[in-house]
């Protein structure tokens, strides 16, 4: 990311999901000077997926800063700093590592501001790669976002485009508050555009409606609000419109958005990146079911990947993660019920 | 008075009792005497609530150790930061928290220094640089370190200060803490409250080395002990470390031998203990050393001029207790404020 590459001439430009990253952290630190970033390899080797390339050339080491491999020292020492003047982002290479600083994100960054009673405000963003469908294995594949879920004090982020990865990371850095901002590896050479101008920063808990039909309505992210749009495609040459609605924040979540969605369609189908205890898309049908039963036609369905560990072998992998067709043939079978 | 070659964990308590405060009691000894004072009293206190059932939860008393509390806090300047653990109202006091305030806190009332919303193991004032008590062993480390970054990286000259125990020298966070701000040459203090034991077991059951400031070498840093029931001592290893820190040399690590006098928790009688290691200890009470010493030196404090010290600390604790006892307790609605911002 060189300096030019912020200039107007460059608008529109095509850029892929994986560099957008460098973009909107170049755009934040040139706002805010109390911006830094720290992790393992985010400076001079640009990132392990080069997605922070050039920032270290433009910022220099002081504001772009390689930390050892230590993320209980990353997480709570971005905390330390958020509290006493700086407003960090912090890397975690892969959101599978985030069980190694558990203990700073759960109960240091998500507590400390309700534990002192507001004593401290907490302007903290913390980036995880997180994602099957690249044959990482086990532990180096899972969307953790739900692991989080049940902490109150953190918010999620789960940008599916580029453009919503720019402007989620824009506003995770403004924010306030500890905002977690998952960057899916399998979206990496994903096309969009350089977003510009403040339409280009895209608030927490404003969910996007894909496509737009009357037949059912499908939440899903990232990864699988592409095969979700993918499947919509599908259904609607078999005379089913769904509409696609692609919350991007998990936390706030926008109910305002599905609910009215669901009003019109009577039918919700939740598809999702994970296994189904204890996730968002269980939370989310659960919380639909339970205070607006009187909008549904059918039973809602929560189409998820399998309960086991992410499977490392292609064909396994790709039987783990929810298809296109089983996304197809679970819709198909809703709007017969 | 400064051991920084040998391992001292209290083996020969007894035989360094005469030697306590070589350099004399400083000037302002009897400053320094009376927030020990108020430190101790505060916590039989503390103590006493738990025999009236007017706390919930648990509490760690730190009663012994006050020479290692305020000789760091009282070393600092303001601006510079200090984080500790759950066995820290002792730090949180030195640092100039208000008693009502603490006890407020440990009572669960609206006026506590976090509105009643954190409890005994968690005493923080912001504003005062006490940036956190933490429950979990060693967490704090790694966010002193971050407060170390934001003083280096905004040129303030603040020094962040973290406080743990002998046990969370076994704990990942401290050896990632250290690391870091040792390659990245921060501004920072690490001072280990070694009591001896770590809830209930003894430091020699858990840890294969007796001189808990070597593990500084592993990390490039100088690695101090000093007699932590002599506040004059710690006082003067941590104007070292703070100067080193301030200068730009990077982080120390003080090793500061003290003896935790009450159980781990209040539900601990700590049976377990050697018979006489406790009288060994008492018989070095940092507050007993320092009047020694008050006695001893230039000034000659007279014993009505000492017993003056603790009786206008005793007035102060129990006007603070019945003030925070006349608090009332936080509206439930406040329950849901502060998750963000």
């Amino acid at each position: 990311m060189s300096p030019a590459l912020r200039g107007t001439e460059e608008a529109h430009k095509e850029i892929n999901y994986r560099q957008v990253i460098a973009r909107a952290i170049a755009d934040a630190m040139a706002e805010d000077p109390a911006v830094i970033l720290i992790g393992e390899d985010v400076g001079e080797a640009g990132g392990a997926f080069k997605s922070t390339a050039g920032l270290f050339e433009e910022f220099g080491p002081r504001r772009v800063r390689d930390t050892p491999i230590s993320e209980q020292a990353i997480i709570g020492a971005a905390l330390g700093a958020a509290m006493t003047g700086l407003r960090p982002i912090a890397e975690i290479m892969f959101a599978d590592f985030a069980g190694v600083c558990f203990d700073q994100i759960a109960n240091q960054v998500a507590k400390y501001r309700y534990m002192t009673a507001g004593q401290v405000t907490v302007p903290l963003t913390i980036r995880m790669s997180n994602g099957a469908g690249g044959g990482f294995g086990a532990q180096h594949s899972q969307s953790t976002e739900n692991w989080f879920l049940n902490i109150p004090g953190l918010m999620i982020a789960v940008p599916g485009t580029v453009e919503d990865l720019y402007g989620l990371i824009r506003s995770a850095v403004r924010e306030n508050n500890p905002v977690i901002v998952f960057e899916h590896k399998n979206l990496f050479s994903l096309k969009g555009s350089v977003p510009t101008g403040p339409d280009a920063i895209v608030p927490l808990g404003k969910a996007a409606v894909v496509r737009q039909g009357g037949d059912v309505t499908v939440v899903a992210t990232q990864q699988m609000r592409h095969r979700a749009v993918d499947a919509a495609v599908q259904l609607s040459a078999e005379g089913i419109e769904a509409t696609v609605i692609d919350p991007r924040t998990l936390v706030p979540f926008d109910d305002e958005t599905i609910v009215a969605s669901i009003a019109d369609t009577s039918r919700l189908a939740v598809v999702q990146e994970g296994p189904p205890g204890g996730s968002w898309g269980a939370s989310l049908v659960a919380r639909m079911v339970t205070t607006h039963f009187e909008l549904f036609d059918a039973p809602p369905v929560l189409i998820s990947a399998d309960e086991t560990p992410i499977p490392y072998a292609a064909a396994m992998e790709a039987a783990w993660l929810p298809s296109v067709d089983r996304i197809v043939s679970e819709i198909r079978k809703q709007v017969g019920y | 008075m400064t051991d920084t070659t040998t391992a001292n964990p209290g083996a020969s308590a007894a035989e360094t009792t005469a030697a306590s405060l070589d350099d004399g009691a400083p000037q302002d000894a009897a400053a320094l005497l009376g927030l020990m004072w108020r430190i101790r009293l505060f916590e039989d206190e503390v103590k006493k609530f738990f025999a009236l059932n007017l706390v919930r939860g648990s509490t760690h008393l730190c009663n012994g150790q006050e020479a290692t509390a305020v000789g760091v806090c009282k070393a600092l300047r303001p601006g510079d930061t200090m984080t500790c653990t759950y066995r820290g109202h002792g730090a949180v006091l030195a640092m100039g928290a208000a008693l009502d305030r603490c006890f407020g806190e440990i009572l669960g009332r609206a006026g506590g220094l976090c509105g009643g919303r954190s409890g005994s193991m968690h005493l923080t004032a912001v504003e005062l640089g006490a940036l956190g008590s933490n429950a979990i062993v060693g967490a704090n480390l790694p966010i002193t370190v971050g407060a170390a970054l934001s003083a280096q990286h905004l040129g303030t000259g603040a020094v962040g200060v973290a406080f743990c125990g002998d046990g969370a020298t076994n704990i990942g966070a401290f050896h990632e803490s250290l690391n870091l701000a040792s390659v990245w040459k921060l501004p920072a203090v690490f001072v280990i409250e070694n009591n001896l034991y770590g809830e209930y077991s003894p430091v020699a059951s858990t840890t294969p080395i007796t001189r808990l400031a070597d593990r500084a070498s592993s990390y490039g840093m100088p690695g101090v002990v000093v007699d932590g029931n002599d506040v004059v001592a710690v006082r003067s290893v941590a104007l070292d470390a703070l100067e080193r820190a301030r200068s730009g040399a990077g982080p120390t690590l003080i090793e500061a031998n003290t003896y935790r006098q009450e159980g781990h928790s209040r539900s601990d009688p700590a049976t377990y203990r050697p018979e006489g290691e406790l009288d060994r200890w008492l018989a070095r009470d940092p507050i007993i050393l320092l009047q020694n010493a008050m006695r001893a030196g230039p000034g000659s404090a007279t014993d009505a001029e000492i017993e003056q010290i603790r009786s206008d600390a005793a007035a102060d604790v129990a006007r603070a207790r019945d003030r925070a006892l006349s608090w009332p307790e936080p509206a439930v609605e406040d329950r849901l404020k502060d998750v963000y911002a």
